[in-house]
């Protein structure tokens, strides 16, 4: 049995890594991460490790058997919708970290409401047509809000073709771009967290005042 | 002549529509940014190409 550290304590260490000034702002953040899959759930991983003061999560499914070879969900979770499970895991990692959930499916009605909030928001859909929705909504209707976004993150080809584009101002691209989840394998664990390590670092990044990809 | 994600084609004086007629992208799995900015997706067959324009077209894959 473990006491949980005081926030504090827990601040402290994040600012002897970071420093104070790249601390503070970290914490002062608000990221919204769209779809909690493979891509998703290591997204939220990787900003709550970092000490990001909140995250919105959004995904109207539940974990199922088929999710646990890339998505970062337990056998002991299957069935409890995602943003439950995720939650519940990200608070074992950083306990003081504010969430907002929302199990719904985003689309072009409620996502303003949904993600009004966010400095950046990370797309983590898998479907194609649902990404390029929410790309387009963002891009046109959100010009203030930073959007990271994937594309081609499928198989087993090199792990060094995934790569972060800067494609407008306010606008970044992580993946290969090709690899479609409908081709040869499917996702693999490692290259779907490459890809999802690229967007957190790019919102990372982002905070911190790096504009380029 | 215009710049389509980094390859020059002469389809000046057409519109952004017609151009995508014309190419095998799908339509529902795209964004498309015109000189730096993104191009809505309901003014797709009002933006007229000029020479030196630049556009990216971004075809989004399945997979997250």
């Amino acid at each position: 049995m473990h006491t949980i550290p005081t926030k504090e304590h827990m601040r402290q260490a994040l600012v002897a890594r970071h420093g104070e000034t790249l601390q503070s702002k970290f914490e002062r953040s608000v990221v919204a991460i769209c779809g909690l899959g493979g891509l998703g759930s290591n997204i939220a991983i990787s900003l709550a490790r970092a000490g990001i003061g909140k995250l919105i999560l959004i995904d109207f499914d539940r974990v199922d058997i088929s999710n646990l070879h890339r998505q970062q969900y337990k056998v002991n979770q299957i069935g409890q919708y995602k943003t439950d499970a995720l939650a519940e895991n990200l608070k074992e990692i950083s306990p003081y970290l504010l969430i907002e959930k929302h199990t719904t499916r985003i689309d072009e009605n409620n996502f303003y409401s949904l993600l009004a909030d966010a400095d950046i928001i990370c797309e983590a859909f898998d479907n194609a047509e649902a990404k390029a929705m929410l790309v387009n909504n963002v891009l046109e209707n959100m010009p203030e809000t930073y959007l990271v976004a994937a594309s081609g993150m499928a198989g087993l080809d090199s792990a060094n073709t995934i790569k972060t584009r800067k494609i407008t101002q306010k606008f970044y691209l992580c993946g290969d771009g090709v690899s479609d989840v409908a081709d040869d394998i499917g996702l693999v664990s490692s290259r779907v967290m490459l890809c999802a390590a690229h967007q957190a670092h790019m919102a990372l990044r982002i905070l911190a005042g790096e504009n380029q990809a | 002549m215009v710049k389509v994600n980094g390859d020059y084609f002469n389809i000046a004086g057409k519109t952004l529509a017609e151009y995508l007629d014309t190419t095998s992208y799908d339509c529902k799995r795209i964004a498309v940014e015109h000189n730096g900015e993104i191009v809505p997706k309901i003014q797709y067959s009002q933006t007229v190409l000029h020479d030196d324009d630049s556009i990216e077209i971004v075809s989004f894959v399945g997979g997250g």
